[in-house]
């Protein structure tokens, strides 16, 4: 049961002044998304229209601190399907960027920017990945380190992946 | 055509060039075919996407870094991996309007020049090159093969910053597969995402959604799945012993990347397409066409 002292009024102001997130009001929750979501169809912890709905009335640490809110594949099945152009994918990663700010990240995404910010990609490349590219008469890849470091830096994302 | 219209920086991001070189191979060797000039840019990086769901204002600019690499060289871009596609296409347009990204891109001492294009290089083949040119230069018909067109989700969605094809009733891989001679099985769950997205996070879901494409695809009776994005591609082709075992069915599914069929109906050697580094063999694919 929701409590009305869970409810943050502020929470969605929050989500409408994220890019992506000015049309979440116009949501009258048909359940398009749901019914075109391929996670939903196996896992229904993951719920677009529940989760869209949590957003509007301020259960702002029920979404935040959720395991949920990560199961988004970014299909963009719903997106396309909205009658009210709800940009539900968009939605989705606002609130993990939110969840991220209140020091809720998820390991996997976490690695993920670790290691583009440390590698400038999502692998490292060793000698060995340039050295089968050039048997194969691939030319070979660089790193590109110094300047997506920076804009980590400037961005201020850095202090989330500590 | 004009060749300076067919001249692309390369953008290969971070899956294609360490984990599916056979794309990247087979994609070099029919761009050259029909004289698209693929341009190799040492300065770009990953295209910001897997940083978005942790802090998406650095996603844009990791990926305006990027297009203003290209912008400076006076090239459009074409990519690979549909997701670099989507990332990179969604900044492009935020260039062109978004005065913070512009300016903020501007801090780095990096400059967005000309405005430029990014496509994903099977909508190259479909537009720039179109299906009457490649119909003149098929070379051996695939006649014998049924295949299943995968378009996944990031190289037709969302519309709004795509536009081409129609992401509910798409037909350009369709129409390129059909060029080769072999025929296009209709089959359900052909828009379903390939679960890739999530895998990190639940890898049972993620294994599950991939599950049904297989299924659907072995129910059509397909000779194999037609893949145009790596990260589909380590979902079906990569995972699918994974799933065979987790979930005990069996597919023995051949997939090939778009432009290594292709490259085949063009009469590539297709030693020259990599076809021995596809995790699930050809062998079933070569003997139809024997």
């Amino acid at each position: 049961m929701v409590q009305a002292k869970e409810l943050d009024p502020n929470f969605r102001n929050q989500v409408l002044s994220l890019p992506g997130g000015e049309n979440l009001l116009r949501c009258y929750a048909c359940g398009d998304c749901t019914a075109s979501c391929p996670v939903r169809g196996i896992d229904e912890r993951f719920n677009p229209r529940r989760i869209i709905r949590m957003a509007v009335l301020g259960l702002k640490e029920r979404v935040l601190r959720s395991d949920f809110v990560w199961l988004c594949s970014t299909c963009y099945s719903c997106h396309e399907r909205c009658p009210q152009g709800v940009k539900i994918p968009e939605i989705m990663a606002l609130l993990k960027n939110l969840a991220v700010r209140e020091g809720y990240i998820h390991p996997s995404f976490k690695k993920q920017a670790q290691l583009v910010r440390d590698m400038g990609r999502l692998y490292e490349i060793e000698d060995f990945d340039n050295k089968r590219r050039q048997r194969l008469g691939l030319p070979p890849v660089k790193k590109v380190v110094d300047e997506v470091r920076e804009i980590f830096r400037r961005t201020g994302a850095m202090r989330f992946l500590e | 055509m004009q060749k300076g219209q067919l001249r692309y920086a390369f953008f290969l991001g971070c899956t294609v060039p360490i984990r599916a070189q056979n794309y990247e191979l087979s994609a070099r060797k029919v761009a050259r075919l029909f004289g698209i000039e693929l341009v190799d840019v040492d300065d770009f990086s990953c295209c910001g996407f897997p940083v978005k769901s942790t802090h998406a204002p650095t996603t844009s600019l990791i990926a305006a870094r990027n297009l203003a690499i290209a912008s400076n060289l006076g090239l459009n871009v074409c990519t690979l991996c549909s997701s670099c596609s989507s990332t990179l296409t969604e900044a492009n347009m935020r260039l062109a309007e978004d005065t913070d990204l512009k300016r903020e891109l501007g801090r780095t001492g990096r400059e967005y020049r000309d405005e430029i294009h990014v496509k994903h290089f099977v909508r190259v083949l479909w537009e720039d090159v179109g299906i009457d040119r490649i119909r003149e230069q098929v070379k051996r018909s695939l006649v014998p093969l049924r295949l299943a067109a995968h378009y996944g989700c990031h190289y037709l969605k969302p519309r709004e910053i795509f536009g081409f094809d129609e992401p509910e009733d798409p037909r350009s891989l369709d129409e390129l597969i059909q060029v080769t001679g072999a025929s296009v099985v209709d089959y359900e769950n052909k828009k379903i995402c390939c679960g890739g997205a999530i895998l990190g996070i639940d890898e049972d879901d993620a294994l599950q959604i991939a599950k049904k494409k297989l299924d659907s695809v072995k129910e059509s009776g397909a000779d194999a799945l037609i893949s145009i994005c790596p990260f589909c591609s380590i979902m079906y082709e990569d995972n699918q012993r994974k799933i065979e075992s987790r979930f005990e069915s069996t597919y023995e599914l051949p997939v090939l990347y778009y432009p290594q069929l292709l490259g085949i109906a063009l009469g590539i050697e297709p030693s020259e397409l990599g076809v021995r580094m596809n995790k699930v063999k050809l062998d079933s694919v070569f003997a139809k066409l024997e």
